[in-house]
């Protein structure tokens, strides 16, 4: 019992801090600066997420042994796809203004790659309620990364914070931060504190290898990054071998 | 035909897919450390993009939207593409050897994209017609293209560059792609002007 409580425990504070979906494990970039403009729209599209997260990690997980292998991507989206609709119709009907400062980043949430990661890399391999509490956590983390980001971005960008002025309207906002530029910049900036803790506690940096895209499990491009290399080499051999050859020859001649 | 070339000019440049409405971050960061790879990228990503939107189209205006079924919109649409790729995979693999061996790698990486669904779901939204659908999808992927060999470029340069060390890496390179994504915000106004 006691393993199971630590167990518990493990899962769940890992989604929150040492591998939040973000800062650490580099997933779901491309909402995460989308929506980021502003405290509101990042609390709705961090919850959106976290309501589809938990319900396809369940459903996922209730499947494991139903799925078959080889079609299991395709049945993940499926899944992910109907909860992402059922989120949207909710949206469009009591939260028209969220709807709108969302935009298309809401039906992209299919695509987000915590969700189908999350999917691959625990929910196929865990209970019902552990992959339920994952959910939660890698949720909740990319909550707390959206709105460190978000209380940046609107409080220099526009000088308020939901909505509120905040800084006195004398006092001019930095309209970069408002603009897509100070999302990457912002991000940047938070990633590199987060390393800079991680290097504190001696983890490791903060990456995005083809692994983070999680979803085949392995990077086909990372095979051919090592094939264009070999390629290369044999190239340059081959170069050497013929600049000896010519260089025979005109001995030779000689 | 001056209304075709303003939405190419806007795809490509004013609203570029990854500077300014931040699509396909993930391949944009993880594929553009060499030249090669990102070229075959950006190739395999507006060939995609293309086939798409030319195979969702037709879907959703002769099918879903006569039924009344737009709320169905995303899950159709994901599951064409991912069925799409996987279609054009196996084609290209039995009859075009060449090109498999470009671009099929990067095949399944790009299923599920957000830059596929987004260029699709875009259009969508604002109704384009056919022809307009099109060129925007081939602008966008153009404009895909032009970053990832911007970035390319820039990344060789930035691994030898001094930065502290916990900036190395992934921070410095986004650093990198704001100070991009503010150049490209000058384009704004010379949209409006060039096509009026």
């Amino acid at each position: 019992m006691s393993t199971d409580k630590a167990k518990v425990k493990e899962v769940f504070t890992r989604g929150l801090i040492r591998e939040n979906p973000i800062f650490r494990l580099v997933l779901g970039m491309c909402s995460s600066l989308a929506v980021s403009t502003t405290l509101i729209g990042a609390l709705g599209m961090s919850v959106s997420v976290l309501v589809v997260l938990i319900c396809s990690n369940i459903v996922i997980s209730l499947l494991r042994n139903f799925i078959p292998n080889t079609v299991r991507i395709p049945a993940y989206i499926t899944v992910i796809a109907g909860f992402v609709t059922i989120v949207q119709m909710v949206i469009k009907a009591f939260f028209p203004e969220i709807d709108g400062l969302l935009g298309i980043y809401l039906p992209l949430i299919v695509v987000n790659c915590i969700i189908l990661g999350r999917a691959e890399a625990f929910a196929n391999k865990n209970g019902v309620l552990i992959s339920a509490l994952d959910g939660l956590s890698m949720g909740l983390g990319y909550t707390i990364a959206m709105i460190s980001i978000a209380f940046i971005r609107e409080l220099l960008g526009s000088g308020t914070l939901f909505g509120v002025q905040v800084i006195p309207a004398s006092i001019p906002p930095i309209m970069l931060f408002a603009l897509p530029a100070g999302g990457f910049l912002v991000l940047g900036i938070l990633m590199a504190v987060c390393n800079r803790i991680a290097e504190h506690f001696g983890q490791p940096k903060a990456e995005l290898g083809c692994d983070s895209c999680a979803a085949y499990g392995r990077c086909p491009a990372k095979e051919f990054e090592a094939s264009q290399d070999e390629a290369q080499t044999d190239a340059d051999r081959k170069i050497r071998k013929a600049g000896a050859r010519a260089k025979r020859n005109e001995e030779d001649r000689k | 035909m001056t209304h075709l070339l303003s939405i190419l000019f806007v795809a490509i440049l004013v609203e570029n897919y990854v500077f300014v409405q931040f699509l396909g971050i993930c391949p944009f960061l993880g594929v553009s450390k060499k030249l090669n790879t990102a070229m075959g990228m950006s190739v395999a990503v507006i060939f995609v993009m293309v086939l798409s939107t030319a195979a969702t189209y037709p879907i959703n205006k002769y099918l879903l939207e006569p039924n009344d079924l737009e709320y169905l919109q995303t899950l159709v649409f994901i599951l064409v593409i991912a069925a799409l790729v996987q279609l054009v995979e196996i084609f290209l693999k039995r009859h075009m050897k060449s090109l498999y061996s470009a671009l099929g790698i990067f095949l399944p990486l790009i299923t599920t994209n957000c830059i596929v669904l987004g260029v699709v779901v875009l259009n969508v939204q604002r109704h384009y017609n056919f022809a307009e659908a099109m060129v925007n999808s081939i602008g966008g992927g153009l404009g895909f293209m032009l970053a990832m060999f911007m970035f390319s470029g820039i990344r060789s340069r930035i691994e030898e560059a001094n930065v502290p060390d916990f900036f190395k890496g992934l921070p410095i390179t986004l650093v990198a792609a704001s100070l991009a994504a503010l150049s490209f915000q000058g384009f704004a106004g010379v949209a409006d002007n060039l096509f009026k």
